[in-house]
C-alpha cells in the first residue's frame, strides 16, 4: 500500500522480549502494598436457593478481614449473571468471598461459612428440559423468547421424533427463519442427506486463569485482570460497578489466552474489586484450574439435525437445520444463530430453513468461543458434503468451489452481502499446495491395522467491524505514539494494526511507541478483541488517525514555511516540501509547534463524533504534542468475513481407535496480510485448536449431583505437542485485498478452528470408508464402537457423555 | 538413554514424590500448593507443621535466604517470596508445565516440588537465563528470532524445558524434541512454531564448528 512497506512484512513483536525473559506481567504477577487474598465459597449444588449464610465463625478467625456476600453486590434482573448468587444456577457458581491476610486463612474461613442451601431440581441436558415435565434450568422457564424467560416443552411424540432416525419436520422452536422455497428445492435435489449430530460443550481453558487483583485510591478503582479488550473492559466494569468510567482503571498488558472467554474481562473480576472496597486493602483473587472450569466460560453445545439436498453435480440446493443449544444458565448464546449464518454462507443453498432453540441448563456459563457456532457448523456439516461427493461421484474440491461464496455473495435470513470473498482462488491454492488430486487417492489405504484418511474443511467466519477511534500523537521527542485500546492476546494485532499508521506516515517502526494495556495511559475507544474484529477495525482507525495527523503536519509546515499544505510530504520523521526536501520540519519541531498552536493541533479541539472514552484520553494529554484523534470515517459496505481451507491426512488405528495426524495444510482468504509469520502461526494454532475440540475436550456430569467430573487438563485434555504432525505444517495466504477497507485486511482468528475440526472429522470419515461420526469429541471408544457396531450406552441426542 | 527416558522418568515420579513429601509435612495436597500462610497468623493458630523455617536457596546463581513453610511449593516461593513471577502457574497440579524450572539443570514442575526438597540444589528460572548484561540465552534468542509463542503464558515453562532437553540431547530430531516438550501445554496450540523455535535453539546451542 505504500513505500514504507511495514504492512505485509514479518517483524518481531515489541513485547516479545518481555514474554521470553519473564518480565511480562500477567494479572497474578502484580503486588500491591498491604495486599490480602480472597477465596471463594462456590455453590455445592447445580441449582439451589440460599436459606442463610452465617459468616460469624469465619469473621471471628484471626487474620480474616471481611466477607463479601450476595447482599453486597449490585442486584440484577432477568436472566443476567450476578457477581455473587443467592440462587446459584450451576455447581461452582460463586456465592461469597472471604478476604484474609493469606490464602490459607481465607480458605479456612470459607470452610467456616455456614451455608444453608435448598436444593432445587436442575437440568443438565437441554433435551431433558424439553421433555414433558422435564426440569427447568431457571425459575419461570427453560428458554428465552422475545427477551423474556419462557417455557417450551415438547410432547412425548415430539421428543421421539427428535430422537428418531429421520429428520424431524415440525417441532416447536423459539427461533426460525427461512429463505427460498425449501420444498421445491428438496424436490429438485438428486440426493438428500439427513443426519443427527451432537457437538459438545467445552471449557475455553486459557492457560492463564482469570485471576485478578484490585485496589482503590481516592475513589478510583484499579483492576489488574486478564482481558481480551482493554477499553471495552473498562466500560463494562464501570457498568457493573455503576461508576464513571474515568474512575475505573483497567490494567492488562498481557492476556494469557482467552479464546472468547475474557472478551470484556470477567464478571468475577468484580469480586476482588468489591471486596477490596469493603476491607480497604488491595485484594488478590487467584483462580484455580477447577474454578476456571466452573466460572470461566465454555462453548455452548449444539444437538440437532441437518438435512441437505444436492444436485447431481454436488451443488447444494436445499438446507434444513434444527439445533437445540445447551445455553447454560444465563442470557442467550449466539452460537445457534451463527450456526445458521455460517451454513448459509458456506454452501449458498438456493433455499434454506434454520430452526433453533436455546435451552437453559444448570451447567457452567457460556460465552463465545473462537468461531462460536461456526466451529460446530463447519465441523459437523463439512463431512456430510464429503459423503455427498462420494455418493455423487464428484470431486470434493470441485464441489467446494461449486458451492463456495465468491465475491459479494449473500447469506443468512436477511441475505446480507459480503464485502468480498476469494474462495475459488483459495480452493485452487489448497488443491495445489496440498497435492489434493494425488493424496485424495490415499483415502482408505490400509497399513496393518492403520487406515489412512484424507479430509478437507472449509470454514468462513466474521472478519471485521468498523466505526472505532484512532488516537496517535507525536511528542516533542519526535516519536510517534500509537495508542491502542484493544487487548494483547498474542495474536500480535495490537502491534500489527498500529503499523497501518506507520505506512501512511512513512515512519520507521523503531521510532514508534505503541501504548496499550493500561487505561491510565489514555487509550481510545476500541473494538472488543473478539469476533476477529480487531485487524479490520483498527487498521482502519489507525489509518484514519494517521491520515489526519499527516494533514496536520502539512498544515503546520505550510503555515511556518509557506506554500499550501498540499505542497508538503511526510516521511522518515519529517514533513518537507515536495521537490525541496531540505525545507521542512522534523516531527519533534512539528510537535513543539502543535503545542504552541493549540486548538485542533494540541488536542484542545476534537471532532464531535469521538467516543467519550477517547475524548477523556485526549483531555489528559492536551498540550503534550501533535495529537490526532479520529473516528473511523471509511465506508464499510457489506459484511466482512474471512475463511480458511484446511486439508489433512490422518491414520486411524482400527483396533484402538487412535487417530494420528500426519499432514496439515491450510490456505486462508483474509484480505491483505499484515504480518505473514504471525498470520501463519495464528492459522496453524487455530486449526490445531479446532482439532483439539473435535477430538478431545468434553464435560461429563454426575446426573445425580450435577457435578462436572472433567474439571482439569488431565480429564478434559487439550491437544498436546505429540498430537501435531512432526513434519512442519504448510500454509498459504491469498493476500488479496478486501476492497471495502483501506488497508485491505480482514481478521482471521476464528475461521481456522472450524476448518481444522472439519478437515479432521472428514479425514476420519474417509478412513472409515465414509462412515460418519455424528458426535464429538471423536474419542477412540466412539471409533471402535462404530467399527464394531456395538452399543454406545448413551442416547442418540444425549449430551455430556 | 534418550531425552524422553530422562525427562519422563523424572516427571513420572515427581508428582508422587511431591505428594509423599506433602503428607510427610502434615498438610494435604490440595492446600499445599495453592495456599500459603504468612507469618504471624500461622503461629498464632499453632497449626502443627506450619512454622516457617529460614533456609538458603540457590536461585539463578545467587544464594537467597527465605522463610519457607513445610508445605510450600517452589512455585509459590519463587513467585510470592522471591518476586520471580516469570514462573507461571497454569494448573498447579503438574498437568500443564507452565511452572517448569530447572533443578540442577533438569526440568521440574515448580508447582509440584516442595521448596524444602531443593535446598542445596541449583534452581534456574526464566529470569536467570539471560546474562547479566542482557544477552539472551541461545534458546531465548532462537524463540526471539522465530517470533515464537502467542499469548506466551506457557513460554517460560517451554523455554526452561527446551534448555533442559538440549543439555541432554543437543542434536534432537523434531520428533525427539516434541517428546521432550510433551509435558508442556500451549493452549494457543502454537506447537508448530514452538517446534520451529526449539529446533533453531538446538542449532544455536551447538558449538560453532
Amino acid at each position: 500500500m505504500s513505500d514504507n512497506g511495514l504492512i505485509g512484512t514479518d517483524h518481531v513483536p515489541k513485547d516479545l522480549l518481555a514474554k521470553i525473559t519473564g518480565r511480562a506481567k500477567y494479572a497474578e504477577d502484580f503486588r500491591a502494598d498491604g495486599m490480602v487474598f480472597a477465596k471463594l465459597l462456590l455453590s455445592p449444588v447445580p441449582r439451589g436457593r440460599v436459606r442463610s449464610l452465617d459468616v460469624r465463625a469465619a469473621m471471628d478467625m484471626e487474620g480474616v478481614l471481611g466477607v463479601l456476600t450476595p447482599d453486597d453486590v449490585p442486584s440484577i434482573s432477568g436472566a443476567t449473571e450476578p457477581i455473587l448468587a443467592n440462587e446459584p444456577l450451576y455447581q461452582g457458581q460463586p456465592i461469597a468471598a472471604v478476604a484474609a491476610v493469606d490464602e490459607t486463612t481465607a480458605a479456612e474461613a470459607v470452610e467456616r461459612l455456614r451455608l444453608d442451601i435448598q436444593r432445587l431440581p436442575f437440568a443438565l441436558d437441554p433435551v431433558e428440559s424439553l421433555r414433558p415435565g422435564g426440569p427447568n434450568g431457571r425459575d419461570g422457564g427453560n428458554v428465552m423468547k422475545d427477551g423474556e424467560v419462557d417455557t417450551l416443552k415438547w410432547s412425548s411424540a415430539e421428543i421421539s421424533r427428535f430422537e428418531s432416525d429421520t429428520f424431524p419436520d415440525d417441532l416447536p422452536v423459539t427461533d426460525e427463519w427461512s429463505v427460498g422455497d425449501l420444498e421445491a428445492a428438496f424436490a429438485a435435489s438428486d440426493l438428500v442427506i439427513e443426519e443427527a449430530m451432537v457437538y459438545q460443550s467445552q471449557t475455553h481453558h486459557p492457560l492463564e486463569s482469570r485471576s485478578a487483583m484490585a485496589y482503590w485510591r481516592n475513589g478510583r478503582v484499579f483492576i489488574h485482570c486478564s482481558t481480551q479488550s482493554v477499553s471495552q473492559t473498562r466500560r463494562a466494569f464501570a457498568g457493573y460497578l455503576d461508576m464513571d468510567e474515568e474512575d475505573v482503571v483497567v490494567i492488562s498488558e498481557f492476556c494469557g489466552g482467552a479464546f472468547g472467554s475474557k472478551i470484556r474481562g470477567s464478571l468475577s473480576d468484580m469480586i476482588p474489586a468489591l471486596l477490596s472496597q469493603k476491607v480497604g486493602r488491595p485484594v488478590m483473587r487467584r483462580v484455580t484450574r477447577d474454578e476456571e472450569t466452573a466460572f470461566g466460560r465454555a462453548r455452548p453445545g449444539l444437538q440437532g439435525w441437518i438435512k441437505i439436498g444436492f444436485r447431481s453435480d454436488g451443488k447444494v440446493l436445499a438446507l434444513d437445520s434444527l439445533m437445540i443449544q445447551d445455553n447454560g444458565p444465563f442470557g442467550r448464546s449466539g452460537d445457534m444463530v451463527m450456526f445458521g449464518n455460517v451454513l448459509s454462507l458456506a454452501y449458498q443453498p438456493e433455499a434454506m430453513r434454520h430452526r433453533a432453540t436455546s435451552v437453559f441448563t444448570n451447567t457452567p456459563p457460556r460465552s463465545a468461543q473462537r468461531a462460536p457456532g461456526g466451529l460446530q457448523g463447519s465441523a459437523m456439516v463439512e463431512p456430510l458434503l464429503d459423503r455427498a461427493a462420494r455418493e455423487l461421484g464428484v470431486d470434493r474440491m470441485a464441489m467446494m468451489k461449486l458451492n463456495a461464496p465468491q465475491g459479494r455473495a449473500r447469506f443468512g435470513p436477511n441475505q446480507n452481502e459480503l464485502t468480498s470473498a476469494f474462495v475459488h482462488e483459495a480452493v485452487d491454492r489448497a488443491v495445489e499446495l496440498f497435492g489434493w488430486n494425488e493424496k485424495k487417492e490415499w483415502n482408505g489405504r490400509a497399513n496393518g491395522s492403520k487406515v489412512t484418511g484424507v479430509g478437507v474443511g472449509f470454514a468462513p467466519f466474521v472478519g471485521g467491524s468498523s466505526g472505532f477511534d484512532g488516537l496517535i500523537l507525536i511528542r516533542p521527542d519526535g516519536k510517534l505514539y500509537i495508542h491502542q485500546g484493544i487487548g494483547n492476546l498474542g495474536t500480535h494485532s495490537m502491534l500489527d494494526t498500529a503499523r497501518a499508521a506507520n505506512d501512511v506516515l512513512q515512519h520507521p517502526w523503531d521510532d514508534t511507541e505503541v501504548v496499550w494495556g493500561d487505561t491510565g495511559k489514555g487509550l481510545p475507544w476500541s473494538s472488543t478483541q473478539s469476533g476477529s474484529q480487531t485487524t479490520h477495525a483498527h487498521t482502519r482507525a489507525n489509518h484514519a488517525a494517521a491520515h489526519a495527523l499527516r494533514e496536520k503536519l502539512q498544515e503546520i509546515a505550510a503555515g511556518d514555511l509557506g506554500g499550501s499544505a498540499g505542497d508538503y510530504d511526510v516521511a522518515q520523521g519529517r514533513v518537507f516540501r515536495r521537490g525541496s526536501p531540505g525545507t521542512g520540519l522534523t516531527f519533534a519541531q512539528a510537535a513543539e509547534r502543535a503545542i504552541a498552536l493549540g486548538g485542533r493541533y494540541s488536542g484542545e479541539e476534537l471532532p464531535d463524533d469521538l467516543d467519550p472514552m477517547t475524548v477523556h484520553a485526549v483531555r489528559r494529554m492536551v498540550g503534550e504534542g501533535l495529537i490526532s484523534a479520529v473516528k473511523d470515517p471509511y465506508s464499510h459496505d457489506g459484511s466482512t468475513w474471512s475463511s480458511v481451507i484446511t486439508c489433512c491426512v490422518v491414520e486411524v488405528d482400527q483396533e484402538t481407535g487412535v487417530v494420528e495426524m500426519k499432514e496439515i495444510v491450510s490456505v486462508t482468504d483474509c484480505g491483505t496480510v499484515l504480518n505473514p509469520r504471525s498470520l501463519e502461526a495464528q492459522v496453524h494454532g487455530g486449526v490445531i485448536q479446532g482439532m483439539s475440540s473435535a477430538l478431545l475436550e468434553r464435560w461429563a456430569f454426575d446426573p445425580r449431583w450435577g457435578a462436572n467430573s472433567n474439571k482439569r487438563f488431565y480429564t478434559a485434555k487439550p491437544i498436546t505437542i505429540l498430537d501435531v504432525p512432526s513434519r512442519p505444517l504448510e500454509f498459504a495466504a491469498l493476500d488479496m485485498a478486501d476492497p471495502e477497507t483501506p488497508v485491505g485486511a480482514r481478521g482471521v482468528g476464528e475461521p481456522p478452528v472450524g476448518a481444522g475440526a472439519a478437515a479432521l472429522i472428514s479425514a476420519i470419515t474417509g478412513a472409515l470408508g465414509g462412515r460418519y461420526l455424528n458426535r464429538t469429541p471423536i474419542t477412540p471408544d466412539k471409533i471402535v464402537a462404530l467399527l464394531e457396531g456395538s452399543r454406545t450406552g448413551y442416547g442418540r441426542m444425549q449430551t455430556h457423555v | 538413554m534418550s531425552i524422553l527416558d530422562i525427562l519422563s522418568a523424572d516427571r513420572s515420579v515427581s508428582r508422587r514424590t511431591f505428594i509423599k513429601g506433602v503428607i510427610a509435612a502434615g498438610a494435604t495436597a490440595s492446600s499445599a500448593s495453592y495456599l500459603f500462610r504468612g507469618p504471624g497468623v500461622a503461629r498464632a493458630q499453632g497449626a502443627p507443621g506450619a512454622v516457617e523455617r529460614l533456609l538458603t536457596l540457590n536461585v539463578n546463581g545467587q544464594d537467597r535466604r527465605v522463610d519457607v513453610l513445610p508445605q510450600e511449593t517452589l512455585a509459590m516461593t519463587l513467585r510470592y517470596k522471591l518476586g520471580l513471577t516469570g514462573t507461571k502457574l497454569g494448573c498447579d497440579r503438574a498437568e500443564c508445565g507452565a511452572c517448569s524450572v530447572l533443578v540442577d539443570g533438569v526440568p521440574h514442575y515448580a508447582c509440584s516440588v516442595l521448596t524444602h526438597q531443593v535446598r542445596n540444589r541449583r534452581i534456574t528460572t526464566i529470569e536467570g537465563l539471560a546474562s547479566s548484561d542482557g544477552d539472551l540465552h541461545p534458546v531465548q534468542q532462537a524463540v526471539y528470532d522465530e517470533a515464537g509463542f502467542q499469548c506466551a503464558f506457557c513460554a517460560p515453562g517451554f523455554i526452561m524445558t527446551m534448555v533442559g532437553a538440549l543439555q541432554v540431547n543437543p542434536n534432537p530430531t523434531r520428533a525427539e524434541m516434541a517428546q521432550a516438550l510433551s509435558g508442556n501445554l500451549c493452549r494457543c496450540a502454537d506447537y508448530d512454531k514452538i517446534l520451529d523455535s526449539a529446533m533453531r535453539a538446538a542449532e544455536y546451542s551447538r558449538p560453532q564448528a
